[in-house]
C-alpha cells in the first residue's frame, strides 16, 4: 500500500467523518437520555440508587451553580491529593514489578494536575517512570474522573440554556456516577475488548529482555495494563499514554484499524454533544448548527495538515528529493492515518499521538497549534470543548444580535453582562496564559535552556507546550525540556488555571441563564441555526480565537516554512 | 396641521464643529478620557510614542524621528477624532438644553392657601414649592413647576418644551389636566396643585437628558464594552508578549532587533477595536438626539433599547389606526330609489349636523357632484343631539332625516310609512364590515343609507406590514364590539385586537403578553392608562395626557402623536444595528492590519516574512504608518454614520443579519486593505522615508 493516495485517502477521511457523525448522533441520543434521567434498565437503576443512597444523595436534589461547582473543585481536589501521593510513594507500592522509585516532586505535582485537569501532559516516559499500580489506580481512574467532570460542566451548561426561571443546574454527584456508569465504564469496556482482540497487551508481567534483532544487542520489551488504559484514554480526550511513544507504540495501537479505531473513540463523545445539546433543548437544528462549525473547522485542518505532508520538506524538495515527509510517522498508519489522528488529537484535546508533531511540516505543525489555540472547540476535551464552544457562541450571538437591532439572545435567553463576561473568561483565560507564559519562558534563564531547537522551530515548541497545557490538550511538540522544574511548575499552575476557571465560569454562565424568562422566537429573533450565523460562529471563533495569535504564527511556523523554501 | 418647530440645526452645523472642537481637547484629561477604557489605553500609546519622539529628537542619530513622530502624531488625532465624535453627538443636545434652561430660571409663583380663585396668594419663588401647594397662574403668567389644573381653563403656550407655538387648552377634570413648568398661560386662569419635587421637574429631567448628564450606560452598552475591553487587553497581551518573542527571535536567527517600542503601541492602537470604541458614546447620545428632533424624550436611554426588543406593540385604535372619526364612504339607495335622491336628501339632512360625520356626509355628496348643492334658506334646522340620534332640515314643507337606524325607522313607521324589505340586509352588511350605517329619510319615507366608516390613517397599512416582517405584533384596542373591530383590524393588517376594551383590560393584556416573555409598547395619555403605561416595557405617554400618565410613562411624546411609537421602536433598533455593526466593521479590519504591521515589524528579523506583504506596501514605516493613519482616519469617515445610524430596513431577522453581515463583516475586511494600500501609495510619495 503506498503510503499516501490521495483519491483514495479523501474517501477514507470522508468515510470516517460518516461514521463518526453517525455514531455520534446516536450516542448524543444516548447522552440526552441518560442525563436526563430517562434511562430504565433496572439492574443499573437499582446500583445507581445504592450508590446515591450511599453518597447521601439523590436526583430530587439540585444544586445551584455555586454548590455545583464547590462539589466538582472537592472532587477533583480529593483526585488530584490521591494521585500526588500515589506517584510519590510508588516506589513501596505494590504491582511495581520495574521497581520504579517515587516522582520528584515538582514532576509529581505537574503529571497529578495533568491528569485530574484531563489534560494528561506527560513530563515523563510511562513505562519507565510509572509503576502498574500507578498506571491502574493512579492515571487510568483519573482518565475516567477527569472525563466524567468534563461531561459535567457539558451537562450542566445545557442544563442552563435549556432551563428557565431556576437556580438549579443538577446535582454533581448524580451526574458524576451516571458519567462513570452508564457512559464512560460501558464504552470503555466494548473499547477494550476490541483493542485487546487486535493485539494490545493487557497483563501485569515484568518487562521482557530478548536478543535483539540482527546486530543490536540485547532489547527490553515493556509490558503492562495497556488495553483498559488505552481505551479510556482515548474515548475520555485523555492522552497520557502507557508508553512514551503514545499511540504510536505497537502495544498501543497496532494495526491501521486500531488507529482509525482509537481515532473514532477520540472524537466520539466530544462530537456527540451538540447532538445531545440539540435533543435537550428540543431544538435539534441548533444542535447541529454547533456540529456543522466543529465540522468545517476540522475538515479545514485536515485539509490544510494533509497538503502540507503532502508535498515533503520545502527544503528536501528543492534539492531533488521529492515526496511525502514520513519523520516522525509510522508506515503502517500511512499518511492519511497520521495525519487525521495529529488533527483530532488536537482538535479533541485529547493529546495522545501517533504521529511526532515536532516532525510535521512547520505549515504542517502549525495546523496542531491553531486547533488548540483557538480553544479546543473544534469538538474539544469531553465537556470543556462544547462548553468554550457555547461561550464563543454567546459572542457571536451578541455581536450579531445587536446587527439586527434586539439586545442579543440565544435560545430565548437575553444576553447580558453577566454572560458577557463569563464567556470572555472562558475563551481568553486560556489564550491569556499561553501569552503570558511564553513571553516568560522567553525571557527567563530556566525558559530558555530547556529550549532544544533555537529558532522559529524553538518558538512554535514553547508557544505549543504553553497552549496544550492551557488549553488541557496535552500532547506535546516535544523538543523542549518539559520535566524541568520551570516548566514543571509553570505548566502545572496554567493547567489548573486553564482547565478550572473556565469550567467555574461556564458553570456561572450556565446558572445565570437558567434563571432568565425565556422570550419566544418570532421573525423578528436571530436565526442561530442557519447559514449566515454558521459562518459568523467559524469567523468569530478565528478571529478572537487563532487571529490573536497571528505574531507567532508569523514568527514561527510561518517563518520557519519560508526559511525552508529559501533553503536557509 | 401646519407646525412651526425651532430651526432644525445640523448636527454639522459649523458653530457646533466649533464647540465639539474644542470640547474634544479637553476630553484629553485622562480623568475624563478613563471613561472610554479603549481610548484612554491610545490615549497612553499617544504619550508614550511622545516621549519615544523626544528621546529620537535628542539622540544624534535622528533616524526615526519623523516615523516616530508621525505615528505619534496620528495616536493623539486617532484620540481626538474619537473625542470629536462624542462630543458633535452631544452638541445639539447641549445647544437646546441651554435654552431650555433660561425658561426654567426661577421665576415667581402665587402659592394659594386654599383653592379658590378668590383665594388670597403669597408671592414665593418657584424653587419653592413642594408637591401638593396649590398656585394660581393668570394670564401673562409663567406655571412655576409641574402639576394638575385643579380648577378652571387656561390657553397655555408650550413652545418652550415642544417647540409648538399653537396654544394648547389645559383644564380641570379629563385627560388634559397636566401642565408643564416653564410653560405660558396666555389667556384666562387656572389654579394648579404642583405635583413634582424642586429640581426634578419634567424640564429638568428633559435637560438632564438631553444634556447626557444623567445619561447613565445601558446594559447593553456596558456588555458591549466589556467585550471591547477584553479584546483590547488580549491585544495588549499579544503585544506585550511580542517583545520577548521578537527578541528570542532576534537573537536566535543572529539578524535585527527586537520590535520597537513605537511599532509595538502602533500595532496595539491598530489591533484594539477602536473604531466601535471611539464611536460607541456617540453611537448611543445621537440615538436619544435623533428622537428628540422627532420631539419625543425618552426618560432613559434604557428605555431606547428596550424599544429595539418590543415584540408587540398595543395601539390605541383612535388617533393611531383610524383618524380621530368616522366618515362618510358611500349613498346606498333601497330599491327603487334614484340615487341622485338619496344623495340630495342626506345633504340636506346632515347640512346643520356639526358633528365630524355629518360633516363628511355633507362633504362626499357635495364631492358626488349630485346635488343641488345650494344654500339653504328660511329653513328649520334640527341639528344632532345625543337624545334623538337624528339631525335634519324642513324646508318648503319636507323634512329630511338621517340618524341611527332604529331612531329614523321607528319615526317612519310612526308615521305609517312601511319599511323597505331591503333596508335591513343593507344595513346589517354595512355593520358587519365594521361601518355604521346612517338611515336617511324624506318624508318619512326611507330613502337609503349612508356607509360611514373608519378611516385608517394614510401609510398604516404598510407600517403594520413593515412590524410583521421584523417580528413585531400589532394589537388593536377599541372600545367598539367586535365586529366592528375585527372589520377594522382586517382592513388595518394589525395582528390581533381587543374589542369592547375597558380601561383594566389593557393592563391585562400587557400582563399576559409579559408572562408569555414578550416585550410590550403602549402609548397612553388618560389618567386610567396609568397603570397599564406602568406596567409595559416601553410606555409612551403624550405630552397633553395627564399628569400620572406622564409619570407611569418611560417616553414622553411631545406632539402627542401615538404613531410615533413605531419610530421609537425604529430609533431603538437603530442604536443596537449601528453598535453591532460598527462592531463587526472594527473587529473585522484586525484581518488587514496584521498583514499590514506584521510582516513589516519583523522584517528584519526574518526577511523571508516579506511574503505576508500581500498588500505590496512600500517599506515597513509606510506600512506601519498607513495602517494607523487607517485607523484613525476611518473614525471621523464613520461619524456620520454613527450620528445618523445604520439605515433601517424593515426585514426578517434572518436577511437582515445576512445583509449587515456582508456589508459590515466582508465590507470590514476588504476596506482596511484599500484604505492601507491608498495610504501607502501616497505617503511612500510624498515622504522620503
Amino acid at each position: 500500500m503506498p503510503i499516501a493516495n490521495p483519491p483514495v485517502d479523501v474517501v477514507t477521511i470522508a468515510v470516517f467523518l460518516f461514521l463518526v457523525t453517525l455514531a455520534s448522533y446516536f450516542l448524543g441520543q444516548y447522552l440526552a437520555a441518560v442525563f436526563s434521567g430517562k434511562l430504565h434498565w433496572n439492574p443499573m437503576i437499582r446500583l445507581e440508587k445504592a450508590l446515591f443512597y450511599f453518597i447521601d444523595t439523590s436526583t430530587d436534589h439540585e444544586d445551584s451553580w455555586q454548590g455545583y461547582a464547590r462539589d466538582l473543585l472537592i472532587f477533583n481536589a480529593i483526585g488530584f491529593c490521591i494521585l500526588f501521593l500515589v506517584l510519590i510513594i510508588q516506589g513501596i507500592l505494590p504491582l511495581n514489578p520495574q521497581h520504579v522509585s517515587g516522582f520528584p516532586l515538582s514532576q509529581a505535582l505537574n503529571i497529578a494536575v495533568s491528569f485530574t485537569t484531563n489534560t494528561n501532559w506527560q513530563v515523563y516516559s510511562g513505562e519507565t517512570a510509572a509503576s502498574y499500580l500507578t498506571q491502574m489506580i493512579g492515571f487510568t481512574v483519573q482518565n475516567f474522573l477527569s472525563a466524567a467532570t468534563g461531561l459535567c460542566i457539558a451537562v450542566a451548561v445545557m442544563r442552563g440554556l435549556t432551563r428557565k426561571t431556576t437556580d438549579r443546574i443538577g446535582n454533581f454527584w448524580v451526574d458524576m456516577i451516571r458519567a462513570v456508569l452508564y457512559v464512560l465504564i460501558p464504552l470503555a469496556f466494548i473499547a477494550t475488548i476490541v483493542l485487546l482482540s487486535q493485539g494490545v497487551i493487557q497483563n501485569l508481567d515484568p518487562s521482557l529482555t530478548i536478543s535483539g534483532y540482527g546486530d543490536a544487542g540485547p532489547q527490553t520489551i515493556a509490558m503492562g495494563p495497556v488495553a483498559s488504559q488505552e481505551a479510556i484514554k482515548m474515548l475520555g480526550t485523555n492522552g497520557g499514554g502507557f508508553f512514551n511513544a503514545n499511540s504510536a507504540h505497537p502495544y498501543e495501537n497496532p494495526t491501521p484499524f486500531t488507529n482509525l479505531f482509537e481515532i473514532i473513540l477520540i472524537l466520539l463523545i466530544p462530537a456527540s454533544l451538540p447532538f445531545m445539546f440539540g435533543t435537550l433543548s428540543g431544538k435539534r437544528k441548533q444542535g447541529f448548527a454547533i456540529y456543522i462549525a466543529m465540522l468545517v473547522l476540522f475538515i479545514a485542518a485536515v485539509g490544510m495538515l494533509y497538503s502540507a505532508e503532502l508535498s515533503g520538506n520545502p527544503a528536501l524538495v528543492s534539492q531533488g528529493v521529492p515526496g511525502v515527509s514520513m519523520e516522525g510517522k509510522e508506515v503502517r498508519f500511512g499518511l492519511a492515518g497520521s495525519i487525521l489522528f495529529s488533527a483530532s488529537t488536537t482538535a479533541a484535546a485529547n493529546g495522545a499521538v501517533n504521529t511526532m508533531h515536532d516532525s510535521l511540516a512547520p505549515l504542517g505543525g502549525l495546523v496542531p497549534l491553531f486547533l488548540i489555540l483557538v480553544g479546543e472547540v473544534v469538538f474539544g476535551g469531553i465537556g470543556s470543548g462544547f462548553a468554550t464552544m457555547i461561550a464563543f457562541v454567546i459572542v457571536a450571538v451578541f455581536i450579531a444580535g445587536l446587527m439586527i437591532g434586539r439586545t442579543p439572545e440565544y435560545l430565548a435567553k437575553k444576553i447580558e453582562i453577566f454572560e458577557m463576561k463569563m464567556a470572555l473568561i472562558t475563551i481568553l483565560v486560556p489564550s491569556i496564559l499561553v501569552l503570558v507564559f511564553t513571553g516568560i519562558a522567553l525571557v527567563v534563564t530556566d525558559g530558555l535552556a530547556g529550549i532544544f531547537n533555537p529558532g522559529p522551530h524553538g518558538l512554535s515548541e514553547v508557544v505549543y507546550a504553553f497552549a496544550s497545557m492551557a488549553n488541557n490538550n496535552g500532547s506535546a511538540f516535544a523538543g523542549l525540556n518539559a520535566a524541568s522544574p520551570f516548566y514543571a511548575l509553570t505548566g502545572a499552575l496554567v493547567m489548573v488555571v486553564g482547565r478550572f476557571m473556565p469550567a467555574i465560569a461556564m458553570l456561572a454562565l450556565a446558572g445565570s441563564l437558567a434563571k432568565k424568562k425565556t422570550i419566544p422566537a418570532g421573525t423578528g429573533t436571530l436565526p442561530t441555526a442557519s447559514p449566515s450565523f454558521i459562518i459568523w460562529l467559524v469567523a468569530v471563533i478565528l478571529i478572537i480565537g487563532a487571529l490573536t495569535f497571528f505574531p507567532f504564527f508569523a514568527m514561527g511556523p510561518i517563518a520557519e516554512h519560508l526559511s525552508l523554501l529559501g533553503g536557509i | 396641521m401646519a407646525r412651526k418647530r425651532v430651526t432644525p440645526v445640523t448636527a454639522f452645523d459649523p458653530g457646533l464643529l466649533r464647540t465639539a472642537a474644542i470640547d474634544s481637547l479637553k476630553k484629553l484629561d485622562l480623568r475624563r478620557q478613563i471613561e472610554n477604557p479603549v481610548m484612554f489605553s491610545v490615549e497612553i500609546g499617544g504619550i508614550l510614542t511622545t516621549v519615544a519622539f523626544l528621546y529620537e529628537l535628542f539622540r544624534p542619530t535622528m533616524t526615526s524621528v519623523m516615523f516616530v513622530g508621525m505615528v505619534s502624531a496620528w495616536l493623539w488625532l486617532t484620540v481626538l477624532f474619537s473625542n470629536f465624535a462624542e462630543s458633535l453627538a452631544e452638541g445639539r443636545g447641549k445647544a437646546r438644553a441651554a435654552s431650555l434652561r433660561r425658561s426654567r430660571a426661577t421665576m415667581a409663583a402665587k402659592k394659594l392657601n386654599s383653592p379658590q380663585f378668590s383665594a388670597l396668594f403669597e408671592s414665593v419663588t418657584s424653587t419653592d414649592l413642594k408637591p401638593g401647594d396649590l398656585v394660581l397662574v393668570q394670564t401673562g403668567d409663567l406655571i412655576p413647576s409641574d402639576g394638575e389644573v385643579i380648577a378652571g381653563a387656561a390657553l397655555i403656550n408650550e413652545a418652550a418644551i415642544t417647540g409648538e407655538s399653537a396654544p394648547v387648552v389645559r383644564e380641570s377634570g379629563g385627560d388634559r389636566s397636566a401642565v408643564t413648568g416653564g410653560t405660558t398661560v396666555i389667556a384666562n386662569e387656572v389654579i394648579v396643585r404642583i405635583t413634582a419635587e424642586p429640581g426634578k421637574t419634567f424640564l429638568d429631567c428633559m435637560i438632564q437628558m438631553i444634556e447626557g448628564a444623567k445619561r447613565r450606560k445601558t446594559p447593553n452598552e456596558q456588555a458591549l464594552e466589556i467585550l471591547l475591553f477584553a479584546l483590547t487587553g488580549v491585544f495588549f497581551l499579544v503585544v506585550a508578549a511580542i517583545w520577548p518573542v521578537s527578541a528570542y527571535s532576534a537573537a536566535t536567527s543572529g539578524s535585527g532587533s527586537p520590535v520597537p517600542l513605537t511599532v509595538l503601541i502602533a500595532l496595539f492602537v491598530c489591533l484594539a477595536p477602536t473604531t466601535i470604541a471611539a464611536l460607541l458614546p456617540a453611537i448611543g447620545i445621537a440615538g436619544m438626539d435623533r428622537l428628540f428632533q422627532r420631539n419625543i424624550i425618552a426618560m432613559s436611554g434604557r428605555a431606547i433599547e428596550a424599544a429595539g426588543d418590543v415584540n408587540v406593540l398595543l395601539l390605541d385604535k383612535t388617533g393611531t389606526i383610524t383618524l380621530g372619526n368616522r366618515q362618510a364612504a358611500a349613498f346606498i339607495p333601497v330599491d327603487g330609489v334614484d340615487e341622485a335622491d338619496l344623495v340630495n336628501a342626506a345633504y340636506c339632512a346632515s347640512y346643520a349636523d356639526e358633528t365630524p360625520e355629518g360633516k363628511s356626509v355633507v362633504a362626499l355628496a357635495t364631492e358626488s357632484g349630485r346635488t343641488l348643492n345650494w344654500i339653504p334658506t328660511e329653513a328649520t334646522f334640527m341639528p344632532f343631539s345625543a337624545h334623538t340620534r337624528m339631525s335634519g332640515m324642513d324646508i318648503g314643507g319636507v323634512s329630511y332625516r338621517k340618524g341611527a337606524t332604529d331612531a329614523v325607522t321607528a319615526e317612519s313607521t310612526s308615521h305609517g310609512n312601511p319599511i323597505p324589505p331591503d333596508l335591513i340586509p343593507k344595513v346589517t352588511r354595512i355593520a358587519q364590515t365594521g361601518g355604521t350605517p346612517l338611515v336617511v329619510s324624506r318624508d318619512w319615507t326611507i330613502l337609503g343609507v349612508v356607509h360611514l366608516k373608519d378611516i385608517l390613517k394614510s401609510g398604516v397599512r404598510e407600517r403594520f406590514f413593515d412590524l410583521r416582517r421584523m417580528g413585531i405584533r400589532t394589537v388593536m384596542i377599541t372600545g367598539d364590539n367586535r365586529l366592528t373591530a375585527a372589520a377594522i383590524a382586517a382592513e388595518a393588517g394589525v395582528d390581533d385586537f381587543l374589542a369592547e376594551a375597558k380601561p383594566d383590560d389593557k393592563l391585562r393584556l400587557i400582563k399576559t403578553y409579559q408572562e408569555e416573555g414578550n416585550m410590550v409598547a403602549m402609548t397612553g395619555d388618560g389618567t386610567n392608562d396609568a397603570p397599564a403605561l406602568a406596567q409595559a416595557d416601553v410606555a409612551v405617554a403624550m405630552n397633553n395626557g395627564t399628569q400620572p400618565a406622564r409619570e407611569a410613562a418611560n417616553i414622553i411624546d411631545l406632539d402627542s402623536d401615538p404613531t410615533k411609537l413605531i419610530d421609537v421602536v425604529e430609533i431603538g433598533k437603530q442604536i443596537l444595528m449601528t453598535r453591532g455593526a460598527l462592531t463587526t466593521f472594527s473587529i473585522a479590519n484586525d484581518v488587514a492590519k496584521y498583514f499590514a504591521i506584521i510582516p513589516a515589524a519583523f522584517l528584519v528579523i526574518y526577511p523571508q516574512l516579506a511574503v505576508l506583504n500581500v498588500m505590496g506596501l512600500a517599506t515597513p514605516e509606510t506600512a506601519i504608518l498607513s495602517a494607523v493613519i487607517f485607523n484613525a482616519l476611518v473614525i471621523p469617515l464613520l461619524i456620520p454614520l454613527a450620528l445618523r445610524g445604520v439605515q433601517f430596513r424593515p426585514m426578517p431577522a434572518a436577511r437582515l443579519f445576512t445583509y449587515n453581515l456582508v456589508i459590515f463583516g466582508l465590507g470590514g475586511i476588504v476596506a482596511p486593505f484599500l484604505g492601507i494600500k491608498a495610504i501607502d501609495l501616497l505617503l511612500s510619495a510624498v515622504m522620503p522615508l
